[in-house]
């Protein structure tokens, strides 16, 4: 069981964490803006999520933090 | 559940200046994360630039001291001298540290001065608006070559570390990458042994990452990594260019 946690006042939208996520679950949310205007990320099936930080490791941001 | 990723506690809490997908943002949180696993925050003091970084003091928890362009070299070795106790660093990009501030960086070198440099090399000026750096690619269009860099006229793009690894004072000179996760754990691999080789008095140490700059390369941040990879590290090999540390 793992889970990631983004704070997504802080998401730049650069979609980086999407490339590096092995399992491919991170998505662009379509349906909220974050004050910045940009569009953040979010994890809809996070039982799929294996806790590997590539995410957060790729991360210019530190928007993600990842518990296991 | 336990947290096994977080901010590092080297790093302000605060929102990093940069565009999105700048990769300064990801080299801040290495330098922060060694700070924190060497326990040196406390004693560190970093010198930030001019460039896009110039805000970097606002971003590291340690002190921080603001350099005139080209010169964080040469206040590093200042604050290093009558400070020796402390650890001293410099965070500069290419703009900095290979064009205005080469002398510095070159005569820091050649003294051994036992200090560390992060240099971000991202084959453009970032913070003026993209224009050709000493380390454009042959080729690259910029603001200043928009019929690509043509070393016929404008010389051929500057290998720093293979040029400083060459002097007697630099103890450890690596170039790293932080286009993909596994280069990005090898540059905090690096960036840790710099800042050791410091704590160990053994000499300068320069890290050298090659980054992107998404906006002035004028593509998408997922893009420029790719652009990373396929044109820059061809001409910038990854490795260990200079290591006296004997370890």
């Amino acid at each position: 069981m793992a889970k990631v946690v983004f704070n997504e006042e802080k998401c730049k939208g650069c979609y980086l964490c999407m490339t590096a996520c092995p399992k491919k679950i991170i998505t662009v949310a379509k349906d909220r803006m974050n004050a910045k205007g940009f569009r953040p990320v979010e994890v809809l099936e996070m039982d799929k999520c294996i806790g590997c930080a590539m995410c957060a490791t790729m991360c210019p941001d530190c928007v993600i933090e990842v518990f296991r | 559940m336990e947290q096994v990723f977080k901010k590092p506690e080297a790093l302000c809490d605060v929102n990093l200046h940069y565009c999105p997908g700048c990769t300064h943002g990801i080299v801040h949180r290495l330098v922060a994360e060694v700070l924190d696993e060497l326990e040196i925050e406390g004693k560190a003091i970093g010198v930030a630039p001019v460039g896009c970084s110039v805000f970097a003091y606002d971003y590291w928890k340690c002190d921080m001291q603001q350099a005139a362009h080209g010169r964080a070299p040469a206040v590093a070795t200042g604050i290093k001298r009558v400070l020796p106790d402390k650890v001293v660093f410099t965070y500069q990009g290419d703009g900095d540290l290979a064009s205005i501030g080469t002398a510095e960086t070159v005569h820091a070198a050649m003294r051994g001065e036992n200090i560390t440099i992060i240099f971000i090399n991202n084959a453009i000026y970032g913070m003026t608006g993209g224009q050709m750096a000493p380390t454009t690619l042959p080729g690259q269009v910029t603001q200043t070559s928009p019929y690509g860099r043509d070393p016929k006229t404008q010389g051929y793009p500057i290998r720093m570390s293979e040029m400083l690894s060459k002097t007697d004072g630099a103890a450890y000179i690596e170039r790293v990458s932080v286009d993909c996760v596994k280069n990005v754990v090898a540059a905090k691999k690096a960036i840790k042994k710099a800042f050791q080789t410091q704590l160990d008095g053994k000499g300068f140490s320069m890290v050298e990452v090659l980054s992107t700059c998404p906006t002035n390369w004028g593509k998408s941040p997922v893009e420029a990594l790719e652009w990373l990879r396929e044109n820059m590290i061809p001409y910038y090999p990854l490795g260990v260019y200079t290591d006296k540390t004997g370890e």
